[in-house]
């Protein structure tokens, strides 16, 4: 981001930085993390998320996302605007470079280092590699290249057996 | 198989509604049984979990239809876990206006799932521990719920019912992300655990604020009773973690757990002073709540729920036995209106609700402990 600057309030470096108008006249506040903190701006109860996003839509990447739309959803970037929520997993990607920024001031970090649902991304690994397979196989077939396709049966027979394994109960 | 033996909550073909509404009341539960000496300050401990499904709209965005798929896909896996048997399975739509009230007021569902659009539903274990609300803001909400300070054990015992759903369910996750949620405030763990804690000394001196502004650096919330926008009526608040992004399960926990003590701390170290300085003061309120809730003819929820609050504190503080302490927990709810709008046939008005409300604690009250007004054993 941008050079560093000190929080208005102490003279900590300021990370969260806020543009608000009011009466057409726009106040700008630098604050360090403890005194947004302290003053609710990262409090999402307090503090509306449709005013997070405003902040965030006026940098240079996130002016970008104003014309975008979830190919998945249909979702748009002022649908968020009107919710505070979004519409489908999917949106995270397409919305990434307006979520970004908000997200630094919203939790402790921005990664995740919590559970991980190992057993459902597994199946989904396994089931991913399985379609692909199999559409390697109908496609052998067609162009009679039997011994692809025999590796591929036998791939196949292989993925199917740790899928078993691993995931029947 | 599973379905047959699930009962369901206003099944009309089988039980009719109130029958099987009223064996949920009647049937012991964690919250309104369970209390003992271990739940002086944290009367019960929460944790939920936001879930999504992988490649389904977030239930605020998705059709009506998409929802239902939606939904039958969830309740088959939820209904199929252990910790879910014999459970009550239901839709929204089934349930009446006062059904829902009385599922807020026992914390096992919340008041957006109780407004949701159609195609929501939550499936209750029978000790009524665990709770999952389908399609609120997120397909899954998975709630556990435990009487007394006990966040660890409550995190396992949900943090089991989530791997069981895996099994069955492909969860919206990014690496880098977490579980992904439909407002980003719940991203990466998506855990949200909190404490009911019961602070009247704090209250009392009036250091409330201070402790909620020093909670609230501490990236904590503090909230009433029943959550967002509520009042703290009984001196009861709920603390829970503010951020679910950058931190594991454990250390959220480690965290809140810590901020809790330090709180129960402050409580015990308010109640001290209270007893050293003015014990009069203290056991005049207490006697008074006692003479109210045998003796009078109009309360109002609210003016109940502080009484209930005193004579709590009585019990941590001797004046009555230990084991009065799950009487006033189960009071806390029962006093609640829809609680006693259910205990009769007709539509009350609130006045009327008052009455009914303190002939239910004259009664329970006339047969109460009698209190022993003693500081250190001694008159």
């Amino acid at each position: 981001m941008a050079s560093p600057l000190k929080c208005d309030l102490c003279t900590k470096p300021a990370t969260v930085h806020l543009t608000q108008i009011v009466n057409n006249k726009v106040h700008k506040v630098d604050l360090c993390e403890a005194c947004a903190q302290a003053k609710g701006v990262t409090d999402p109860s307090g503090f509306s998320l449709a005013d997070l996003l405003l902040k965030a839509s006026l940098t240079p990447e996130a002016a970008v996302a104003e014309g975008l739309r979830c190919e998945h959803c249909g979702f748009t970037q002022g649908d968020f605007k009107k919710h505070g929520r979004f519409g489908c997993a999917h949106c995270y990607d397409t919305f990434k470079g307006m979520i970004e920024p908000m997200l630094d001031n919203m939790h402790k970090g921005t990664t995740h280092t919590g559970k991980v649902p190992h057993k459902a991304l597994d199946r989904k690994l396994l089931t991913d590699r399985l379609s692909k397979l199999e559409g390697n196989l109908d496609e052998a077939i067609k162009a009679e290249r039997y011994e692809d396709a025999a590796r591929y049966r036998d791939e196949i027979h292989q993925v199917k057996q740790t899928f078993g394994q691993k995931l029947t109960r | 198989m599973k379905s047959t033996r699930s009962n369901k909550l206003s099944d009309k073909n089988s039980r009719g509604k109130d029958m099987t509404l009223a064996s949920l009341l009647s049937t012991p539960s964690e919250l309104t049984d369970t209390a003992s000496s271990k739940c002086a300050i944290v009367l019960m401990t929460r944790v939920r979990l936001a879930r999504n499904l992988a490649g389904k709209s977030f239930p605020g965005w998705a059709k009506e239809k998409e929802r239902t798929t939606i939904m039958e896909a969830c309740r088959e896996a939820v209904v199929a876990t252990p910790q879910m048997k014999r459970s009550l399975s239901t839709t929204v739509d089934e349930l009446s206006e006062l059904e829902k009230q009385i599922l807020v007021e026992r914390h096992l569902i919340s008041r957006e799932l109780s407004g949701a659009k159609s195609g929501a539903g939550v499936i209750i274990s029978k000790d009524q521990a665990f709770s999952v609300m389908i399609n609120e803001e997120d397909h899954l909400r998975i709630q556990t719920l435990r009487a007394g300070f006990q966040l660890k054990k409550t995190w396992n015992a949900i943090n089991d019912l989530d791997t069981a759903l895996e099994d069955k369910l492909d969860y919206a996750f990014s690496p880098t992300l977490g579980y992904l949620t439909a407002c980003p405030t719940n991203l990466g763990t998506g855990m949200r655990a909190s404490a009911m804690m019961h602070l009247p000394a704090l209250v009392i001196s009036s250091q409330m604020e201070k402790v909620v502004r020093a909670v609230n650096q501490l990236g904590m919330v503090v909230r009433g009773l029943f959550g967002e926008g509520s009042d703290a009526s009984g001196s009861i608040f709920q603390i829970s973690n503010q951020t679910t992004l950058g931190e594991s399960e454990e250390d959220i926990i480690k965290r809140l757990g810590s901020v809790l003590n330090s709180i129960v701390e402050h409580e015990l170290n308010a109640r001290d002073r209270l007893m050293e300085n003015d014990a009069p003061k203290v056991f005049d309120k207490i006697g008074r709540a006692y003479g109210i809730l045998q003796n009078s003819h109009l309360l109002s929820s609210g003016e109940a729920m502080n009484l209930l609050s005193l004579l709590r504190l009585g019990i941590d503080l001797g004046v009555f036995p230990d084991n009065s302490r799950c009487v006033i927990d189960r009071l806390f709810i029962e006093a609640q209106p829809g609680h006693i709008q259910h205990t009769t046939k007709h539509d009350l008005e609130s006045s009327e609700r008052d009455t009914l409300r303190a002939e239910k604690l004259r009664v329970e009250f006339a047969a109460f402990a009698k209190p022993t007004f003693a500081i250190n054993g001694k008159n």
